[in-house]
């Protein structure tokens, strides 16, 4: 299996570590894209910092200088940096800042010195969530299997995010594409094997029909 | 499952809900002027309305966020959600009508 790496090196799996040099939760899942007949991949991990600033305001400003884009006032919703991350919208004074371009210990500290003089604040929640990538015509079936969030495209186009219930796992879910076919799905480290497992046994069905 | 409207979310499944009692609780103008009598009601008790109740929610598996809904104790039905800080809805119907008793 995946774990085998040396201790003292990053992990070198399949779903391994990116740029954050640590053992990422879904090596030990090394058949996950397989045994779900395509439709999902683990990420490698990514540099996450929770943004909390009054919008609009001040901190909210300083972020969208540090970020390159206004942070996302309208519910639900999720737009790209162009540094190539996206910026999550989780409550009318709280955002998820993903980057996989850059590194916790770069991004946390530029963040933190634009908003805290504002009011702001920002914390590196890195180690917080797995991302597991949803792609092709499975996508919104295996979604469906254990989400209530209506996900067709006419309702949950790109730039669509909704925090909500994965098989009781609180996850949050981005929408990538207009045609119902490429999701981006965040869950909590300590519940990514759990998630992994209902992906595997929702794509039984799916995988039987394509063997 | 019934579908609560969170005022920030929109529609989702009530196990994303949690309960958080009777709203417009006001907490005591003088604290230390109460008798421990006075602190037992403002801690304790609470109305039991039958019909439209206006009580604390939060969307604890969505945006994390206490609000505020008006519900039909009888039928159970959701008449209005409302943000923390707005006054309490007026309604324009007879809350328990159509529910059976």
């Amino acid at each position: 299996m995946a774990d085998a790496a040396p201790s003292t090196t990053p992990s070198t799996g399949p779903s391994s570590s990116g740029l954050l040099p640590r053992t990422h939760p879904l090596d030990v899942r090394p058949d996950l894209t397989e045994q779900t007949a395509g439709a999902v991949v683990a990420k490698p991990l990514t540099t996450a910092v929770q943004v909390r600033a009054e919008l609009p305001g001040p901190a909210a400003d300083a972020a969208a200088r540090v970020l390159g884009v206004a942070l996302p006032a309208r519910p639900g919703t999720w737009v790209a940096t162009p540094a190539g991350g996206r910026v999550v919208w989780l409550g009318p004074d709280e955002w998820l800042v993903l980057d996989p371009t850059t590194t916790p210990w770069d991004l946390e500290p530029r963040l933190r010195e634009a908003l805290a003089p504002a009011g702001g604040a920002a914390v590196d929640v890195s180690a917080q969530r797995v991302v597991l990538e949803l792609s092709g015509p499975l996508a919104r079936d295996l979604l469906a299997a254990g989400c209530a969030v209506d996900t067709h495209p006419s309702v949950f186009p790109a730039g669509r995010a909704a925090q909500t219930l994965l098989a009781q796992a609180g996850v949050v879910l981005l929408a990538l594409s207009d045609d119902g076919r490429h999701y981006e799905l965040l869950v909590r480290s300590s519940f990514a094997r759990y998630l992994a497992d209902w992906l595997v046994d929702a794509a039984t069905e799916h995988r039987a029909r394509r063997a | 499952m019934q579908m609560i409207r969170c005022p920030w979310c929109g529609p989702r499944e009530e196990v994303e809900f949690h309960y958080g009692g009777q709203a417009h609780v006001p907490y005591p103008a003088e604290p230390a002027a109460l008798s421990d009598e006075e602190w037992a009601h403002y801690v304790f008790f609470r109305d039991n309305t039958r019909g439209a109740f206006a009580e604390r929610w939060s969307h604890s598996a969505g945006c994390r966020r206490w609000f505020n809904a008006l519900r039909d104790t009888v039928s159970y039905r959701f008449l209005a959600v409302y943000r923390p800080g707005d006054p309490r809805p007026v309604l324009d119907q007879t809350p328990t009508a159509g529910a059976s008793s």
